[in-house]
């Protein structure tokens, strides 16, 4: 039988460009009330959440264990919470292990980033280098990416005006949604005249700094009518980690997003990725990766995503609906909004830019330069 | 659905340990990472590629690396693997265990590294415990690791010069035990005619903590190899076996300004959980070895009396009786424990291993004599957190 978890309940706040009037624990707190009216779940020791899994960054709080400042608003007091520190996705990978495992029967996912509150991202990235060879060299993740969209566009024939188009794209979808970022919608022109911060990387090709909270609960197959009649089961959960040098790496590709995908797709028994799915949630924290990621993950023919592309695939095939990470959720988290799309849509609450009948979706997300580390969720409804 | 309804049984497979010290400058971070990570693939008869993922835990701002893991991807042999990061102060160890534990358990992997490791050396260690704080309300009143709460508690209670002289015993005892451990960071080779002048001129630090009594400032790693029952039986003739744990959190504000709950702490909140459920009656008893996360020893003394849900003075007599030798009734952290030896995001994944190895019967030096089978592991971190593991010889519970 295939092993499953269920997810009972999601709640956001809006992103924003910067939440300059509340504090991170205030965001924590909006998204925790929802899921507690939402669900009615409690704390009790027997029949209650007993463990609460975070996700958030030291460096982007400036807070030695950065878990220590939400445990209350998660409702860890005299309960346990366990932090994990990469893209949100493995959080959700990892409250998915706690339930199989029998060790837990419901837990919580709380995820913050306030990206605003740094004053500079390239910094705390810069950071994420070794002190030796690579940091000193400025290496940030816009410059790792910067590297990354050279290799790929190459290999690819992807042009800046598919980038282009994939932007003015994020933005459109992402005004149908209420929670996403609101950015000015763009043309295609507008795009290719946005000044390269890191060739060939466009100011407009970058995610925006954006501040956001999150929650989910999740809990066995067998206990989920009791939180909600409208259940999405996570059925596969893969991930998998690159090597560290750039230079070690062709990173013209992904094979870790390769891997991290048929890991995901045996576990939920994924046939045909090209087909199965009827809503694809990509983590494009820069506008080459949406196509990169896809043809990686197995979405799309290796080779194929220009033609892709202008054959309208990602129409077609209802890639990013929510706006991508592209139109601006924090780092950390992206791989979270992807998957909270996902379950919208299998719920039937997407709203306006509901697909009708979707049952099967795929979310992304991907930790450090250049996407060191992927991890590919199935969900099914 | 309770806890004991855990999928499959998970093994402890392979322990590696670096040698601990206050400067690794021989090694980088992924170096000193690398050490561990070989030795308990040695230990385990084990290469990387029998490995299926890695779980990696530190705090960052201790050395100012952003996301560690994937430089560290060099030492710990993520490449190609399945990769967690899981931290949680300085608990962050024994969450590492519980991830391992779950992510082994939960059937979608069979064999799990996790590594914990902590470079003290190249960043501000109190600067960082200290920025854990709230900006506004607590940071410029926390004053790094350094606290004489549990000095004042146990003086209060039990008068002046009985509580230092447990404290100095407790402190004697331990030091005594890192002088068995060839990994122990700091062994002095104290001894019992030394207790007056230690009491009278040790340095005091904030009030009766005085610095021989505080934890120390380490470099180090500890890695550990869990798998699934099936293999651990092939890959080891000796697994020991997770059998539970527990982790409890305790959030400073609430705790002083509110009555939700009685005034308890975590350590026997966690510690009546983790019996009840597991129906042991009495843990003085039950348990063979503790390997307690004590960062200084007038804790150590003082939280006893928590994990082992004693009443009265039982703890100071203890203490005084000297039950906490390596040899005596209840033998508490025969590594040496965290005073000598503190590399935080390592400490607590080392009280797993350390407990580990004396159910094993190989520590060495500091084993146990006599049968070992039941281990008790805690870690500490945060504003009072505890993390407690379980760890069986047998699967016969």
């Amino acid at each position: 039988m295939k092993q499953r978890v269920a997810v009972c309940a999601v709640a956001q706040i809006k992103n924003e460009p910067d939440i300059w009037y509340q504090r991170f624990q205030g965001m924590v707190l909006e998204c925790f009330e929802s899921i507690v009216e939402q669900t009615g779940v409690t704390f009790d020791m027997e029949k209650g959440i007993r463990n609460v899994v975070t996700c958030s960054d030291d460096v982007f709080d400036a807070r030695t264990i950065s878990d220590n400042a939400v445990t209350d608003v998660v409702g860890a007091h005299f309960r346990g919470e366990e932090k994990v520190c990469q893209d949100g996705t493995n959080a959700l990978g990892y409250a998915m292990a706690s339930i199989l495992s029998g060790h837990d029967d419901l837990v919580l996912v709380m995820g913050h980033c306030k990206e605003s509150q740094t004053e500079s991202r390239r910094m705390c990235t810069n950071l994420a280098f070794d002190p030796f060879y690579c940091r000193p060299l400025g290496l940030d993740y816009l410059s790792a990416a910067g590297f990354q969209a050279r290799a790929y566009m190459e290999k690819s024939n992807i042009t800046d005006e598919h980038l282009a188009r994939m932007v003015r794209r994020s933005r459109e979808k992402a005004a149908l949604n209420p929670y996403a970022r609101k950015n000015e919608t763009v043309t295609e022109a507008d795009v290719l005249q946005s000044p390269l911060i890191c060739d060939p990387i466009r100011r407009l090709h970058q995610y925006p700094v954006t501040d956001w909270a999150v929650g989910m609960l999740l809990c066995t197959e067998a206990r989920a009518h009791e939180f909600t009649d409208n259940p999405v089961y996570l059925t596969g959960y893969g991930n998998c980690m690159d090597s560290y040098f750039l230079g070690e790496r062709d990173l013209s590709t992904s094979t870790v997003l390769q891997k991290a995908a048929r890991r995901a797709y045996t576990m939920a028994g994924v046939d045909d990725p090209k087909r199965f799915f009827d809503i694809i949630e990509l983590n494009d924290g820069y506008a080459h990766q949406l196509p990169m990621w896809a043809e990686n993950a197995g979405v799309v023919e290796a080779g194929e995503a220009a033609k892709w592309i202008d054959a309208g695939g990602m129409d077609d095939r209802r890639v990013n609906p929510s706006g991508g990470m592209l139109n601006g959720n924090p780092i950390m988290l992206g791989g979270l909004a992807r998957s909270l799309e996902v379950v919208l849509q299998l719920r039937g609450e997407a709203g306006e830019r509901q697909i009708e009948g979707a049952r099967k979706g795929l979310a992304h997300g991907n930790t450090g330069p250049a996407g060191q580390h992927h991890a590919v969720l199935v969900f099914e409804k | 659905m309770g806890y004991k309804k855990r999928n499959r049984h998970v093994g402890i497979v392979g322990i590696g340990e670096t040698k601990f010290s206050s400067h690794r400058e021989d090694v980088n971070q992924p170096e000193m990472i690398h050490e561990a990570v070989r030795g308990a693939l040695d230990d385990a008869g084990l290469t990387m590629d029998d490995i299926d993922c890695v779980v990696h835990g530190n705090m960052e701002l201790f050395e100012m690396v952003h996301q560690p893991d994937m430089w560290h991807t060099l030492g710990t042999g993520a490449y190609g693997k399945s990769a967690f990061r899981v931290t949680t102060g300085g608990t962050t160890g024994g969450t590492l265990v519980c991830g391992a534990d779950n992510l082994v358990a939960s059937g979608m992997y069979d064999v799990v590294l996790a590594v914990g490791f902590e470079k003290l050396q190249e960043g501000h260690t109190t600067g960082g415990i200290t920025n854990m704080a709230d900006p506004l309300w607590a940071r410029r009143l926390q004053s790094g690791a350094l606290t004489a709460q549990a000095a004042v508690k146990l003086i209060a209670e039990f008068g002046e010069a009985r509580a230092r002289r447990a404290a100095m015993t407790y402190r004697i005892i331990m030091d005594m035990h890192a002088c068995k451990n060839p990994n122990a960071h700091r062994a002095f080779h104290l001894d019992w005619d030394q207790m007056e002048d230690l009491m009278a001129t040790s340095p005091p630090l904030i009030g009766d903590l005085r610095l021989i009594h505080m934890c120390s400032q380490s470099d180090g790693a500890c890695a550990i190899i869990f798998a699934s029952e099936k293999k651990a039986r092939e890959i080891s003739g000796k697994p020991v076996w997770v059998r539970d744990h527990i982790t409890v959190h305790r959030e400073e504000t609430l705790n002083l300004h509110n009555n939700y709950y009685p005034i308890e702490t975590t350590h026997s909140f966690a510690a009546k959980q983790l019996y009840g459920r597991n129906g042991i009656d009495n843990p003085l008893e039950y348990f063979d070895v503790f390997e307690m996360y004590d960062p200084s020893a007038w804790w150590g003394v003082d939280w006893l009396r928590d994990f082992f849900l004693l009443e009265g003075d039982e703890h100071i007599k203890m203490v005084e009786n000297r039950d906490i030798m390596i040899d005596g009734k209840m033998p508490i952290n025969p590594s040496g424990g965290v005073i000598a030896t503190n590399p935080i995001g390592a400490t607590a994944i080392i009280r797993v291993a350390e407990a580990a190895k004396q159910i094993r019967g190989d520590a060495g030096d500091h084993q146990i004599p006599g049968n070992v089978e039941h281990g008790l592991a805690s870690s500490f971190g945060g504003t009072m957190w505890t993390v407690l593991t379980m760890l069986e010889k047998e699967t016969n519970w």
